[in-house]
């Protein structure tokens, strides 16, 4: 089944860190309705191999929208334009023969751009190593069914723990701040009985490396949930700032 | 020559493993730092194994090619995790786990390995739990379970359809934690190019730094491989799109034995393909058979629409074919079914490559609301791939390589018969023998790093000599100049063709060749194609950019040229093993019904394949004893 998509590209790219960046416009012919959004780049850049060209490095894995590997702001909007799906799981259907797409990068100050549309997300692993965790080493744990948990406290935990590390929130909000993101891990473990005996340092913590990274501060303009592939709830961000706050009125040893 | 020794304890099977860990050497907890232990992979099999060991007090370094650990491809595992826990009590329990799977496993696994992972599958639900991953629960706050293949009882754990992230973020955060108390350096970015060893055993491994293009080296006393599988050789497969092959590989040209590279696993609930375009597949998880009825159309070539096929018109094939395990037969049998009605012309679609699965009972008989908690996601996924409404179609699904239960020998200790070279996860070859059963991979991953190499490489360490080794030994220089010298020719050849173009037509050989069903002349003819392909790729490919960068082309044509060595092998392997078991089909083995026919009296055994040079292997064989479950003919009737 061959295509029947012909559209032009203007995509964002750059040789490294540091070097000045600009949109490049490519043609891709008979795309097929029924390929996804990155098929469609891996088209233009099995063009561009063939000609002994550098192909437009972007990320990617697992192609079903959980790894979190995949970014992109298409046409102005963190993961395209639909609601609740990462760039992966996009399909060239929603887009019209002849299309200009804009292809860019995430952009934000702590997630710095490695090549083309490549960024380094690693600060959100050093958010999570400063307290995204319950403290429980391997074995001498009790019986999975000697911790009651409520079908509702589960579903909260579960919404929140959906979370796939993208950045979009970040990329969307005009802060850059990754309150979405934290506040997600933080509320998974504040509703299970299991994250209870850390509950205060984890929020401290956690919000303290946010900060320390150069994410910006929350105004509440809920872009950030406008934009979760997952539907991560910006409720959330009022049980990180309930919990912050619960946290400096009990803990009087750990300082924010 | 190698001798192979499994090292399975002696005594009775309930005993082994305790045992074994009673005996095994300790090392003395104030020497564990003085341990400098590599870990390749933060997959389910990495993550924990790292975090394990740097909880007991070993220097561990973790490197990935990803950029962050919590990306590895067991994020994309669906379906659940399974343990003998028995909270349901409809009759499960360690023993049931052990028989399932060595039966699903079609009698080619060890005993001994699959009794321990029966026997600390249980372990990993309490650590997963404490860890705080969320389980879906039943309304009294207990743990829920589900069904999966191969499985008369309800056994597997899960979180939604998310149980593969859950589990990973589970293991993410306890290796995050030891990364951030400074017990854990954590790489990323970097790929494992080269397995280092000195005097015989594994003393470090060369990795590129995917960003800068350096060629940098790190030493240590072990080297554990968490790498995963090497279902891409078929290019389009379920795995995400970076799972390549090449440190096992790597380390299999530097003496590790590859065993049963032919056993891999073609799922058989996966969306069929869209067309030319198409880069991956995707799963749909199994646990949609549960509910899910799989079915055909009766008539060869029927035109009309699924609602349009009335009861009596439709073949629901596995229904009755295996009355008793229905819907829910190993996945080997039910991909086989699919492929030969589809060849009958009874498939589903335009294409006629795909069978119904279809909900519609289930929706009458449980409600929509059951059905949209269960699968909801799942649902929605279809959807957006196939823009098809399952709630008013039957979905259409198809097999799509998925799973390898091939990888390097390693034996009960987990470690290779390179010393001090540990395998762990899908990467090795361990316990699920021809055949694995849904939600067991999950299980296998985290048994190897949470509780069996945290023991046994102790044993090893506190019982090994070793001279101090830096990274300015000359093993590493060499490895480095190997490896540039690969990247040289591969960026200087500038031929025709791309590295995914010669990589889709070495995945057309392996689907039609070394797929789901294999006979002697396809498997010579694809011999002779892959080592074909295999000279023009190194003549004729083109590769672009520079070493010195991120070079996301040079990074793949590194995995395929890999690949086009492992599939020639796969090929080999199928070849010598002249027999049908689980996922290996030979066509010209089988009974009259069509079903699998063993070859216990010659082939009870684990080949385990040594390099010698690209195309020539010699074959080791272990062969497999069974004291406790004596093989029997597999029926799922
Ligand atoms: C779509 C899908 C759904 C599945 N669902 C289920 C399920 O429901 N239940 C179940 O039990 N199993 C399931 N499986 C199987 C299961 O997910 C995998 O077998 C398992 O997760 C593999 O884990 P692993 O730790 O061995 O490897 P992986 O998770 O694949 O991790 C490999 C790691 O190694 C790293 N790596 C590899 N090579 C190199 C290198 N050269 N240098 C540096 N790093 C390297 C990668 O970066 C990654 O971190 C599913 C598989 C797929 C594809
Ligand atoms: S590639 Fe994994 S989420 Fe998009």
């Amino acid at each position: 089944m061959s295509g029947n998509m012909n559209l032009t590209l203007k995509i964002w790219r750059q040789a490294n860190a540091n070097a000045v960046g600009g949109f490049v416009t490519f043609n891709v012919k008979n795309i097929s309705p029924d390929s996804s959004f990155l098929e469609m780049l891996d088209i233009l850049n099995e063009e561009l191999e063939v000609k002994g060209l550098d192909p437009v490095a972007f990320e990617h894995d697992c192609r079903e929208g959980i790894c979190g590997a995949c970014s992109l702001v298409i046409n102005g909007r963190p993961h395209g334009p639909l609601d609740k799906i990462t760039t992966c799981q996009l399909h060239m259907r929603h887009f019209k023969d002849g299309d200009t797409i804009w292809i860019e990068p995430w952009r934000a100050k702590a997630f710095p751009i490695i090549k083309d549309l490549v960024v380094d997300r690693t600060s959100f692993d050093k958010i999570i190593q400063a307290g995204g965790f319950i403290s429980v080493d391997t074995g001498g744990v009790p019986d999975a069914n000697a911790i009651l948990i409520s079908k509702e406290a589960i579903e909260t935990a579960t919404d929140a723990a959906a979370c796939i590390g993208c950045g979009a929130c970040v990329a969307a909000c005009k802060n850059a701040s990754a309150m979405l993101f934290v506040s997600a891990k933080v509320s998974q473990f504040a509703v299970l009985p299991q994250g209870q005996p850390e509950r205060y340092q984890r929020v401290q913590a956690m919000v303290k490396k946010m900060d320390e990274l150069g994410f910006g501060s929350c105004t509440n303009t809920y872009a950030c949930e406008a934009e979760c592939p997952k539907g991560i709830s910006v409720r959330n961000i009022a049980r990180l700032n309930r919990e912050y706050f619960n946290a400096k009125l009990k803990s009087e040893n750990v300082e924010a | 020559m190698i001798k192979l020794n499994a090292k399975i304890p002696k005594g009775a099977i309930e005993d082994k493993w305790t045992n074994h860990r009673f005996n095994m050497k300790l090392v003395n907890p104030a020497n564990k730092r003085k341990y400098d232990v590599i870990v390749i992979g933060t997959g389910l099999a990495g993550a924990s194994a790292a975090a394990s060991m740097a909880e007991l007090g070993y220097n561990v370094t973790v490197l990935t090619y990803h950029d962050s650990p919590r990306r590895a491809h067991s994020i994309a595992a669906q379906g659940g995790i399974n343990a003998a826990k028995n909270y349901p009590t409809d009759g499960d329990s360690i023993k049931r786990l052990f028989y399932d799977t060595l039966k699903g496993g079609d009698y080619r696994a060890r005993e001994g390995n699959v009794y321990r992972l029966a026997e600390v599958s249980n372990s990993i639900i309490d650590q997963c739990v404490a860890q705080g991953v969320p389980f879906a629960r039943e309304y009294g706050g207990h743990l829920d379970n589900r069904s999966f293949g191969g499985a008369l009882v309800s056994r597997t754990f899960y979180s939604r359809s998310i149980t593969g992230q859950q589990l990973l973020l589970g293991a993410y955060s306890a290796l995050s934690r030891q990364v951030g108390l400074g017990k854990i350096k954590m790489i990323t970015r970097r790929e494992m190019l080269g397995l280092v060893v000195i005097d015989g055993a594994a003393r470090g491994v060369v990795a590129r730094n995917l960003v800068t293009g350096e060629i940098e080296n790190y030493a240590a006393h072990a080297v554990v491989l968490a790498t995963g599988g090497y279902s891409r050789v078929f290019f389009l497969s379920t795995n995400a799109m970076n799972c390549n092959t090449t440190a096992i590989w790597r380390a299999h040209r530097k003496g590790a034995l590859f065993a049963n590279p032919c056993f891999t696993q073609i799922h058989p609930t996966c969306i069929p393909l869209h067309g030319e375009q198409q880069s991956k597949l995707t799963l749909m998880s199994e646990s949609l058979r549960n509910d899910g009825r799989i079915w055909v159309k009766l008539k060869p070539g029927d035109k009309r629409k699924p609602g349009e096929i009335p009861e009596s018109e439709r073949d629901y094939i596995l229904e009755r074919k295996y009355p008793t395990y229905g819907n829910l037969a190993p996945r080997d049998i039910s991909s086989r079914a699919a492929k030969e009605a589809c060849d009958a012309g009874k498939g589903a679609g335009e294409t006629g490559q795909a069978v119904y699965l279809d909900f519609a009972d289930a929706i009458k008989r449980l409600g929509k609301k059951v059905i949209e908690e269960r699968y909801g996601n799942l649902f929605e996924m279809y959807e957006l791939i196939t823009a098809e409404n399952p709630w008013e179609v039957p979905m259409r699904i198809y097999p799509a390589p998925h799973y390898t239960m091939g990888g390097l020998w390693v034996d009960y200790n987990l470690m290779s018969n390179v010393p001090g070279l540990y395998v762990l996860g899908e990467a090795n070859f361990s316990d699920h023998g021809a055949n694995r059963l849904g939600a067991s991979a999950l299980m296998q991953g985290l048994a190897d790093g949470y509780f069996v190499i945290p023991y046994t490489i102790g044993d090893y360490l506190a019982g090994t000599k070793f001279q101090a080794v830096k990274t300015d030994h000359p093993e590493f220089q060499k490895e480095k100049v190997a490896i540039d010298e690969m990247t040289k020719k591969l960026l200087s050849i500038k031929g025709k063709r791309t590295t995914d173009d010669i990589h889709r037509q070495l995945g057309r050989i392996m689907w039609n060749k070394v797929g789901m069903a294999r006979n002697e002349k396809g498997l010579k003819e694809a011999i002779q194609e892959i080592s074909d392909l295999r000279e023009e790729f190194w003549k004729n490919v083109n590769v672009p950019g520079s070493a010195e960068d991120l070079n996301q082309a040079l990074e793949r044509a590194g995995r395929v040229a890999d690949f086009l060595e492992l599939g020639e092998l796969m090929a080999v392997d199928a070849l010598d093993r002249k027999e049908s078991c689980g996922g290996h089909f030979r066509e010209e083995f089988q009974y009259e019904d069509g079903e699998a026919k063993r070859d216990d009296e010659n082939y009870t055994y684990v080949a385990a394949w040594e390099f010698k040079s690209p195309g020539e292997w010699a074959l080791h064989k272990e062969q497999l004893e069974f004291e406790y479950l004596k093989p029997t003919v597999r029926s799922y009737k």
